[in-house]
């Protein structure tokens, strides 16, 4: 269960979060949205702490940890993966090293079992031939695909997506529904930041709207379809 | 309204800024100190890292260091011979390389070098978020990144210092036997009889605390990229310049410091 209450953040004299509030059950994934610049990656990364809020609360699985130090993070971040926007593979590593980085951190693993969960792993996505690879030498889909295998390495119980298929081509896009669609199935919590509408209808279970600093709309997806007249429907038709 | 004019003088900000600068290196040293000796330490990417920084500077250094000692040699050897005190080169070249001129000069090669190096690689790798990577897995850029950095420099400038001084001192011995007709043999010999230890350490010992001065405020100016690929220059520019100052300024104090004790003893 992941809980945010009245969060508030300002940057300079911006304030750009006015006190938001949502929670996200077990098992369930929800959609974060709204226009660009609304704050929703500083919500998804302030979820892991790589950002605090100026006030309001945070709970992971009941823990708070908007006062948490980076050393008590560590335990929540093991947990809870992050999938970057563009990736963000170490590029002085190959693939191989990439996706080794957070087992060889965290685990007692030998280096012959890292090797085969890691080749399972690339098989699993579609790129069983990436391994030796630096990232500059994939695309960009290839490099958002291992960003996300990489975010999955140390099999977390809860998924923060920002933005998964920004910038994808349909073949692409699909792929990744399919991932986001294959982990809710085995009971992982997810939010899903995005613009990209289709991708949300086709995972989410509920969604949540940030207009202007607060939650202008909440609702599961069928009350999505019946807020004809709403605000959602015009950020949709892009009139928002 | 007063206030706002204050503010926005380039005296003002330049202040604010340099002040920003003094509390972020010491909020740094002191997170890099107390994860050096909890925990472990990486010595896989040190070692990684000394190759580079000495990799890096290797060529720089080398060719500095024997066109310092040449040029020393053959001015003081000009400069000299008018009053018959040819003789006195390999003394002089020896003494100033050695306290001076070797710690300096590399150090102020490295800084370039590695310095530059070292922010514009870790401003790059806050803008493509590789930082918050680290940061979101539950590993610390400090560990993985800064400090097997820091520690390589203050292995490998020491070290690139002892080559310099080697080099140097044979710079000034092929001026010397060339330009001057010095005897090696003298020459050598001469090196030998008048360098103490004292002279030696003197400048050797000032290049840990060199190497420091370049290695943090670059790893700092990298870490506080914000956004943007332009930053990135502007960190890597700093960083030459905030550590070569650096370099300069401590090398005084530390000078004076080394006469105090050297007067004592
Ligand atoms: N470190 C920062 N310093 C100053 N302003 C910031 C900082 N981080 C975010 N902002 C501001 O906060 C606002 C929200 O940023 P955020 O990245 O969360 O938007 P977003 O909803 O994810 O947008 P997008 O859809 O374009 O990714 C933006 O207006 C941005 O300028
Ligand atoms: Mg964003």
């Amino acid at each position: 269960m992941i809980e945010v209450k009245n969060f508030r953040k300002s940057f300079g004299s911006k304030e750009v979060h006015k006190g938001i509030t949502f929670s996200v059950k077990k098992g369930e994934c929800m959609g974060l949205i709204g226009g660009s610049g609304v704050g929703k990656s500083v919500i998804l990364r302030s979820l892991i702490g790589l950002e605090k809020p100026d006030s309001g609360e945070i709970f992971i699985d009941g823990e708070e940890i908007t006062r948490y130090k980076e050393n008590d993070l560590v335990e929540i971040r093991k947990k809870v993966a992050y999938v970057f926007q563009g990736g963000a593979l170490f590029d002085s590593m190959t693939v191989y090293e990439n996706l080794a980085y957070p087992l060889r951190e965290h685990t007692k693993k030998s280096e012959a079992e890292i090797k085969k969960m890691i080749s399972d792993q690339l098989g699993e996505f579609g790129l069983p031939a990436a391994e030796g690879l630096y990232p500059a030498n994939l695309s960009g889909g290839m490099q958002k695909r291992v960003g996300l295998a990489r975010a999955l390495m140390m099999q977390p119980k809860w998924i923060l997506y920002d933005e998964p298929t920004a910038g994808l081509d349909p073949s692409n896009t699909r792929k990744i529904q399919e991932h986001i669609l294959k982990l809710k199935a085995t009971g992982i919590t997810s939010i899903l930041v995005t613009h990209d509408m289709p991708t949300a209808f086709a995972v989410c279970d509920k969604m949540s709207f940030i207009l202007d600093g607060k939650i202008a709309f909440e609702g599961s997806l069928d009350e999505i379809h019946q807020d004809k007249s709403g605000i959602v429907k015009k950020f949709i038709d892009g009139e928002g | 309204m007063i206030h706002a004019l204050i503010a926005s003088t380039p005296l003002y900000l330049f202040i604010i800024e340099i002040l920003k600068f003094f509390g972020g290196i010491g909020v740094l040293s002191f997170q890099l100190l107390r994860d050096t000796f909890k925990g472990k330490v990486y010595w896989k990417l040190v070692v990684e890292q000394i190759f580079q920084v000495g990799n890096r500077s290797l060529p720089l250094v080398v060719v500095t260091a024997i066109s310092t000692g040449m040029v020393m040699s053959l001015q003081f050897g000009l400069g000299l011979e008018k009053f018959g005190g040819k003789l006195y080169v390999p003394k002089l070249v020896s003494l100033i390389v050695l306290r001076e001129m070797g710690p300096v000069f590399t150090s102020l090669m490295v800084a370039a070098r590695v310095g530059a190096g070292f922010a514009s690689e870790i401003g790059s790798m806050v803008v493509t978020q590789q930082i918050d990577a680290i940061r979101a897995m539950g590993t610390s850029p400090l560990k993985t990144i800064v400090i097997p950095r820091v520690i390589a420099t203050f292995v490998s400038l020491p070290l690139l210092v002892a080559l310099t001084n080697v080099v140097s001192n044979f710079g000034g011995l092929l001026v010397g036997y060339s330009e001057l007709k010095l005897d090696p043999n003298f020459y050598v010999l001469k090196i030998i009889q008048t360098v103490t230890l004292m002279d030696y350490f003197s400048g050797f010992l000032k290049s840990f605390v060199f190497a420091l001065c370049i290695a943090i405020p670059s790893c700092y100016f990298g870490l506080t990229v914000k956004n943007g690929t332009k930053e990135v220059g502007m960190a890597t520019t700093k960083a030459v310049v905030v550590s070569s100052i650096l370099v300069l300024v401590s090398n005084f104090f530390l000078s004076k410091l080394f006469w105090i004790i050297e007067r004592l003893t």
